[in-house]
């Protein structure tokens, strides 16, 4: 299957240095406020998911373990039609995501899947 | 007009530090590690001053003072704790138009809303906790002729404030003032986008405090936030900030189990029926304006009024006057008096409303006016300054369910009350809303209808002391502002007495 969610090579090169210091890392989306909408940055562990959430693409990226990436059910409800790239810009702060401290920010581009692409996930066009 | 000259120059009213360390114990300490991490101000993109890297072990320093405060803290009289505070407000009184401009340069925020909103705000919150709390009333309940429950108000002890970036300092007021009201002692992690101008008020008001009550540690949220966050002895957790992160922040106090209030933003659906048009006359003119405040603060709001329900049938003329009315936001200098909407507080706040443009475009919405980064020229093209932006679509898109943080108006249209109310009630939060109407029945129904924790209805983006806000839905948990704010940072003592002096007889 075609992958839902992918990196930037910056992205993930900063998730390489990142797992040197924090060992294995998943991302959750987050929605709201301030730093919301963004996808947030943990390693393995400290986040807990659960039934409310999706785990939408696991990320490969060579020389690290696969990277889950999760988005709550809701929320994927209004982002099922998008396709996303997990880039990396210059930022400070991000709620309690590892990447902060470094001057740098994940931050997500999108556009919107192929009817190929919706086929191939079974959802649904938009009416 | 006024322009106030940049912090740190010739004829500025005021400059920052060149660096802030934690403040602990009732002094200034450096950090266990000793690192610091550059602050700039969105208004230039410049660095101005640096700030303690905080981590675990300075976060357990200030845990430990605030404890070693509180027994005497808590102890204090009502009547002390409101004298304290209302001397806060006026030493910040006295010097509004410097923690104004402090604010500004921090948060890129326009100083005229400093000015005029945010620090007076703050000001009236200190004074409000100081009035609520000596008006507060344990209770008594006479269960019969010999037995009494009493019911008393206790202090926490020590709670944890995390604090976002887009009020730094009302929102930290917001905080502050119930906790200390309350005989509760600190330790308030500011933003690590704005962790500077806290430490400006904090100046002015420290001597005020005695050591230890209120310790502020600066750090990142990996850093210093989680460890706050989780901290074994803590009796409180209050965050305001974005949901994964307060999931995370209930995840921790579910294991300390204590409680949390949480603020986690919103998508707040501004609602104007067709009677609105049905003069030109002062109230449309509000109106006009109730449409516009999406740009308030650049929209980096909570309850950002982001999506606009106008009723069909007068979609075409509302609208064609309000996007006049948005041509007329004044964007420039922050510094200036005359500006309306200053900068983004920071670079990725400005590359992820920019990508928001690329998918509302994407996904078909119509751009009616803005759609692009604004270069301001001279120094403050190093700013991160956006265009207020209108969109038309439909509420099923992404620029209408996601909190953008942004100048950015998701517009779309209506037919009739029902569909009003199912389209403002489509989206994941409740925080606020607002309602616009002519006639009060409506004004009513649609406000009690929709699931949001303030509806302002006829009016938009006032924030007094003594109305309650907070969230429904994914909005979040508790309430803030109002004297039931108290509730939050309290303890009930029940005292049940028996004055009967004889067995129950059960054994």
């Amino acid at each position: 299957m075609s992958p839902r969610v992918e990196v930037t090579g910056a992205a993930a090169d900063m998730l390489r240095h990142l797992t040197t210091t924090y060992g294995p890392l998943m991302f959750h989306q987050s929605g709201g406020c301030c730093d919301g909408s963004s996808p947030m940055c943990y390693p393995v562990g400290m986040f807990r998911t659960g039934g409310s959430d999706v785990l939408l693409q696991t990320l490969e990226i060579e020389g690290l373990d696969p990277i889950e990436f999760y988005m709550s059910a809701s929320q994927y409800e209004y982002w099922k039609y998008t396709h996303l790239t997990v880039d990396l810009v210059d930022g400070r702060g991000s709620g309690f995501s590892v990447e902060a401290p470094e001057g740098k920010r994940f931050m997500i581009r999108s556009r919107l899947l192929t009817d190929g692409e919706l086929e191939e996930y079974g959802v649904e066009a938009r009416a | 007009m006024t322009v106030y000259a940049n912090p740190g120059t010739d004829g500025a009213v005021f400059s920052y530090k060149p660096r802030y360390d934690h403040f602990i114990g009732g002094e200034y300490v450096a950090p266990a590690k000793g690192q610091y991490f550059e602050n700039p101000t969105p208004v230039t993109g410049q660095n101005f001053t640096e700030i303690a890297r905080g981590t675990a072990e300075d976060i357990d320093r200030a845990v430990d003072a605030g404890w070693k405060a509180f027994d005497a803290w808590g102890k204090t009289s009502v009547a002390e704790r409101a004298v304290i505070l209302n001397k806060i407000a006026d030493r910040m009184e006295e010097n509004l138009e410097l923690l104004a401009v402090a604010e500004t340069w921090e948060n890129g925020k326009p100083v005229r809303e400093t000015l005029n909103a945010d620090i007076p705000l703050a000001i009236d919150h200190f004074r409000y906790f100081a009035g609520a709390i000596r008006a507060q009333e344990g209770g008594i309940s006479e269960l019969n002729n010999d037995t009494v429950a009493y019911h008393f108000h206790e202090p926490l002890g020590v709670v944890g404030q995390i604090i976002p970036w887009n009020f730094p300092i009302l929102m930290a007021v917001w905080k502050l003032a119930p906790a200390l009201a309350a005989g509760n002692c600190i330790v308030l992690k500011p933003a690590e986008q704005t962790p500077a101008s806290i430490h400006v008020w904090l100046d002015l008001v420290k001597d005020l405090l005695p050591a230890g009550v209120l310790n502020i540690v600066n750090g990142f949220g990996i850093e210093a936030g989680a460890p706050l966050a989780s901290h074994p002895r803590i009796r409180k957790i209050a965050f305001t900030g974005e949901t994964t992160t307060g999931r995370l922040i209930m995840q921790y106090a579910s294991e300390n189990l204590i409680p949390v209030t949480l603020e986690l933003g919103g998508k707040s659906p501004n609602v104007f029926f067709a009677d609105v048009a049905d003069e030109k006359d002062s109230f449309y003119d509000s109106a006009l304006e109730g449409f516009t405040f999406f740009a308030l603060n650049q929209g980096e709001v909570c309850t950002c009024p982001s999506r606009a329900l106008v009723d069909a049938s007068i979609y075409d003329g509302f609208v064609g006057d309000a996007l006049e009315r948005v041509k007329l936001v004044k964007q420039g200098n922050p510094l200036d008096t005359d500006t309306m909407i200053g900068a983004q507080a920071s670079n990725d706040q400005l590359e992820k409303i920019l990508s928001y443009m690329d998918i509302g475009k994407q996904e078909g919405a119509k751009l009616l006016i803005g759609g692009e980064r604004s270069d301001l020229g001279g120094e403050l093209s190093g700013g991160y300054y956006v265009q207020p932006t209108v969109f038309e679509g439909d509420n099923s898109m992404r620029i209408f369910q996601e909190e953008i943080f942004g100048p950015v108006l998701a517009l779309t249209k209506f037919n009739g009350y029902d569909e009003a109310i199912e389209i403002a009630n489509d989206t994941l939060y409740g925080l606020g809303a607002g309602v616009w109407s002519r006639s009060g029945t409506q004004l009513y129904r649609a406000g009690r209808a929709i699931q949001a924790g303030r509806v302002w209805s006829n009016t938009y983006h006032q924030y007094p002391a003594h109305a309650a806000f907070g969230g429904y839905k994914q909005s979040g948990i508790g309430r803030e502002n109002h004297r039931m704010m108290l509730d939050h940072y309290q303890q009930t003592k029940n005292l049940l007495v028996s004055y009967a002096n004889k067995a129950q007889g059960f054994f």
